[in-house]
């Protein structure tokens, strides 16, 4: 027994906004699926079963939101599932999706993942005091500060290369229409500039707060023989492990290094660098993407990240153009970021990432993480059908 | 379709769990009796899933310590539903189907009684014009049983002999937390609560946690001599709006029922928190009357949030095992007024098992 | 003793809700004193109005004023009303088919027992009082009298100028937190003074605090150990940045304690030294607070200093980060 092949034929996402309040919850997740469905050449109606995904239902303050939901979504009378893995829920809830075709069990899936921050405050969502505690942190940036920090001191990193990651990607945001960040005057010397927030982190490098959902149609072999472009699914990875243990490393975590080495083998990639040619990686905040890297295998540990990417190699002209649509940093519906990151990788080796188009990709990274960096999901697109 | 089996189930149920909403040290000692059933170590679990619920704890990402209880180093293969166990399973059934692995151990749980269960269901209505108001699940589940009286499809006497036989049969299970049946004519004397229930018609409020192990085909033989094979699993969901659904019907059910071949069920395991909705599931599965149905008490005696679901699939498997039935059902559900159903036909022979 | 420590905590956030056109036409009427349902593309008119159509999944957008006056359809009485209900006295849910409407929608019956309800009574929309575009502009549902709801004053001018686009919508949940065994004998120990942690049998590591499950291997710690009240500082971040529920002004330093004796870091505040002169490895102290205010707190140390002692050695703590 091995996997169905399995396809993306539809990506769709909203505008994402600081406040979309021209849509409800069911409203905002419409606009996504149906654009994805749209580019699926799909209606509702053809579709098998429903996966829905978001990060914790304090944000909206409702509790299992995919209920009330449903019948908008188009899933009644239809298999419905929701997927919680924190910050990776968005990439983990596209692989729930493509294990249906995977298994053989469902033929056209729609997987929907939404966040609408603006209903609360996360910083709210994220730190409700508990009792007996010291509620030291502040926020998913204080909480990664530290963490920056190691990475800095362990790999001797020069400081400016958070800003550098920064303005790229918010430079890249002007090439992609849905990104919710449009500041062209974004350069390395305005992020340096920028408030110390949770230093070693400036508020320029740290995402935004954003309303927005992605939404993606994942089918079998069959169905994709109709598709002009389907983005083949080559490799499916998920790793857990605790949020704090004692001596784990918290700025290469071994469940990333694990689910990087499984990703490859599953991909038949043996350089990564070499082989991939777009890569949507997680990065909420700036410091990430050098230390993703890293963990990834696309560089060396210890420093190998970061003159990547101070090298420019992980520019739209670099050898690994990393987050071509601005990524988690220009727009980040929590509970869509992965998702999102998941799409981009499908559009880019449809050819059909418009402006933030890679020429000639092939194959492509979808990545996320959650929790304290101990949640992983990531996946490998391709142009190509997989040999394996 | 590959053959997969429940080869592993533990659960742990009480009126008033102590300890931490993250119910790791429930667990614990959940994972060690599935460790003992199956002669593994976590390093022969393939595959984890949990469900659980943020709101019940009373705190965001309230899954994520539940991965100690695994002991993760080196990380595992782990994916989280914030839905029942039934569904956790369903994903971990999804995962052996694709041949990416051979087993896993799924578990979910959910501390109610942290909160005001009725207050925090509320949450899980439409957040414009339901939640406002904050209906509870009682209120809600009694417009459901009305519908039903109104409409003659059932009586209060049907009622009280599904609570009858529930209690009496929770007698037998060391689990449940409300137990001791009596007589039909007994409970029909006990005043209404919310009327047109009666407190016997509405599960109890309940703390627990439960874990079931999965296996395909060879592993599943070296584990039992008689595993409980999945031969369907299936699951759908309705609208929720309580205007525009025949609350007397369940169509998910009923859908659901149609993927699975029902055909010499024996017993049924189903998931009906309130009398009524056993009536309706019964009705939707189109069960023969000779087929026993919860004989565990089911989850009208004991109904922990997030696993009760799932332990009707561990004890409808645990007949399986020890030679009682041969093919039984299990049906979970989900949401206000059984919106959302899942259906579970397990056999000791792996025939009909790919549906 | 009990087995467990445990305390209250509230959950409360007013959520603020974008209602789309289709909610915000249904709260816009009825901030009006107005009912609106919507067709659907089968004919019936649903209130409130589905967003989207059940069958042709298209944004509803034919909007039909319906009668304040309906029938019951089915009912169930609240004896025990919670907080946040429409009556904090005995009433009925009830589903009401409004005039006009062909399905009934969910609200509150003020009737004072089950015996003043029935299914096919004539009910009747009492508005409140003040009305913002809620659902709860209506305040219930009351036996209909002969002359139909009271009047109140609806706004001059046409049914949806300036629309309802949101609503909030309070959330305030209470729940009893409980601290597992092993954190609670952390916290027993914080009251008098003692920092405690435990040894996992298996690894032989020392949790501070202690873990239902050593997340290494599943396995509970045990053994108790105490640690030292002093230790070094692996990595830090100075916050800057005020948020909601803070309760320490900002800028302050949140580090991580390697306390001797443990092997894994708490996070707690460094205090005592400008925060431009913490360091990684500095070396620090607990600084508790005055005894009479030690509650079961991590909190009963008000922060740690630094004790002047040189710098802990990198490869000290560089498996710590």
């Amino acid at each position: 027994m091995t996997k169905q092949p399995a396809a993306v034929v539809g990506v769709g996402q909203t505008h994402h906004r600081a406040k979309r309040e021209d849509v409800s919850m069911a409203g905002l997740c419409r606009e996504a699926i149906d654009r994805a469905l749209e580019d699926a050449g799909m209606t509702l109606d053809e579709i098998d079963a429903i996966v829905v995904g978001k990060a914790p239902d304090l944000f909206e303050g409702v509790m299992m939101p995919e209920l009330f939901l449903a019948e908008a979504l188009g899933a009644a009378g239809k298999p419905l599932l929701r997927v919680h893995t924190a910050g990776s829920v968005g990439g983990s809830t596209a692989i729930v999706a493509s294990l249906l075709v995977q298994a053989g069990v469902h033929r056209k899936v729609l997987t929907v993942a939404y966040e609408k921050q603006s209903e609360s405050n996360a910083m709210w969502a994220l730190s409700v005091p508990l009792p007996f505690n010291m509620p030291v942190h502040a926020g998913a940036g204080g909480y990664f500060a530290p963490h920056v920090r190691s990475y800095i001191r362990r790999s001797n990193a020069p400081t400016h290369v958070g800003a550098i990651v920064a303005a790229k990607d918010r430079q890249n945001a002007l090439r992609n229409p849905y990104a919710h960040l449009k500041n062209p005057d974004t350069t390395v010397e305005s992020v340096l500039a920028s408030q110390m927030l949770w230093d070693p982190i400036r508020y320029d490098e740290t995402c935004p707060s954003s309303d927005g959902a992605c939404a993606l149609v994942i089918v079998s072999e069959d169905v994709a023989a109709a598709s002009p472009n389907p983005a083949w699914i080559h490799g499916t990875v998920m790793r857990s492990e605790a949020t704090t243990a004692a001596e784990r490393d918290q700025v290469n975590p071994q469940a990333s290094r694990d689910a990087a080495a499984a990703l490859w083998k599953q991909a038949g990639i043996t350089n990564p660098l070499e082989e991939i040619d777009a890569a949507e990686i997680y990065v909420p905040f700036s410091w990430f993407e050098p230390m993703w890297l890293e963990s990834l295998g696309f560089a060396e540990e210890n420093g190998g990240g970061w003159r990547l990417t101070e090298s420019g190699g992980t520019a739209m002209d670099g050898v690994l153009p990393v987050n071509c649509s601005g990524g988690v940093l220009s727009s980040n519906p929590i509970g869509a970021s992965g998702m999102l990151r998941f799409g981009e990788a499908a559009l880019q080796v449809r050819g059909a990432a418009g402006e933030h188009q890679v020429d000639g990709a092939r194959r492509a990274l979808g990545h996320a993480y959650g929790g304290g960096s101990q949640f992983f999901a990531m996946w490998v697109v391709g142009a190509e059908k997989p040999s394996n | 379709m590959r053959d997969v089996a429940v080869v592993g189930f533990a659960q742990r149920q009480m009126e008033e769990f102590d300890g931490s909403p993250t119910c790791v040290e429930l667990l614990v000692p959940l994972f060690a009796e599935c460790y003992e059933q199956t002669g593994w170590t976590r390093r022969d679990v393939g595959f984890w899933c949990s469900g659980s619920s943020d709101y019940l704890a009373g705190r965001s990402f309230s899954f994520v310590s539940a991965v100690d209880a695994i002991g993760v180093i080196p990380p595992v293969n782990e994916s989280h539903v914030e839905m029942d166990l039934a569904w956790a399973m369903y994903e971990a059934w999804l995962k052996i189907q694709t041949g990416e692995v051979d087993t896993a151990l799924v578990y979910a749980f959910g501390k109610a009684s942290a909160g005001v269960l009725r207050r925090t269901l509320a949450l899980q209505l439409e957040p414009y014009t339901m939640t406002p108001l904050w209906p509870d699940t009682v209120s809600l589940a009694g417009l459901q049983a009305r519908a039903g009286l109104d409409a003659g499809l059932w009586d209060e006497r049907a009622m009280a002999e599904v609570a009858n036989r529930s209690l009496t049969d929770a007698e037998k299970n060391e689990y449940s937390v409300r137990k001791g049946g009596s007589s039909v004519e007994e409970l029909l004397a006990r005043p209404m609560y919310a009327d047109p229930l009666r407190k016997h018609d509405c599960s109890p409020v309940t703390d627990g946690a439960a874990a079931i192990v999965l296996a395909a085909g060879d592993r599943a033989r070296e584990v039992r001599d008689r595993p409980a094979w999945i031969g369907g699993v299936s699951h759908y969901i309705d609208p929720m709006s309580m205007g525009t659904r025949d609350l007397t019907r369940s169509p998910s059910t009923a859908r659901a029922a149609a993927a699975v071949d029902l055909d010499g069920v024996e017993l049924a395991e189903l998931h009906a928190p309130f009398s009524h909705q056993e009536l309706i599931l019964r009705h939707e599965l189109g069960l023969a009357d000779d087929v026993r149905i919860n004989p565990s008490g089911g989850a009208l005696t004991s109904n922990p949030m997030f696993s009760a679901g799932g332990i009707r699939i561990g004890e409808a498997a645990q007949r399986i095992w020890s030679g009682e039935v041969s093919k039984a059902v299990a049906h979970a559900t989900s949401g206000p007024a059984l919106q959302q159903n899942l259906v579970c036909v397990l056999g000791s022979t792996t025939e009909g098992a790919s549906n | 003793m009990t087995r467990t420590l445990s305390a209250p905590v509230t959950v409360a956030f007013d959520y603020t809700r974008s209602t789309g056109p289709v909610l915000g036409r249904f709260l816009t009427g009825l901030r009006d004193a107005k009912l609106v349902g919507g067709r659907t593309s089968e004919g019936k008119v649903v209130v409130p109005p589905p967003e989207f159509d059940p069958v042709t999944h298209a944004a509803i957008d034919d909007f039909v004023e319906v009668a304040p006056t309906g029938t019951v359809t089915s009912w169930t009485w609240v004896p025990e009303p919670v907080a946040g209900q429409p009556f904090d006295r005995p009433f009925a849910f009830v589903l009401v088919t409004l005039d006009g409407a062909d399905a009934p929608f969910l609200h509150a019956l003020d009737v004072s027992s089950p015996d003043q309800v029935s299914t096919g009574m004539r009910v009747q929309v009492r508005w409140a009082d003040e009305r913002v575009g809620a659902i709860t502009d209506i305040a219930g549902l009351e036996p209909a009298t002969g002359n139909g709801p009271t009047a109140v004053d609806a706004p001059e001018g046409r049914l949806g100028e300036n629309p309802v686009t949101g609503v909030i919508t309070p959330v305030s949940l209470d729940y009893q937190y409980a601290a597992s065994p092993e954190e609670s004998a952390f916290y027993r120990g914080l009251n008098e003074g003692r920092i405690v942690g435990q040894r996992c049998p298996t690894c032989r590591k020392v949790y501070v605090p202690p873990r239902s499950a050593c997340p290494a291997d599943g396995t509970p710690t045990a053994e108790e150990v105490e640690v030292s009240q002093t230790g070094t500082i692996t990595t830090f971040c100075i916050v800057n940045v005020p948020f909601l529920g803070q309760k320490i002004t900002p800028p302050y330093v949140s580090a991580y304690v390697l306390l001797d004796g443990a092997d894994i870091a708490i996070l707690h505040l460094i205090l005592g030294v400008p925060a431009d002169e913490v360091r990684m490895g500095m070396r620090v102290k607990a600084v508790w607070k005055p005894e009479e205010e030690w509650t079961y707190s991590l909190e009963n140390i008000d922060h740690f200093e630094p004790t002047g002692d040189p710098d802990a050695d990198y490869d000290t703590y560089r498996h710590h980060l």
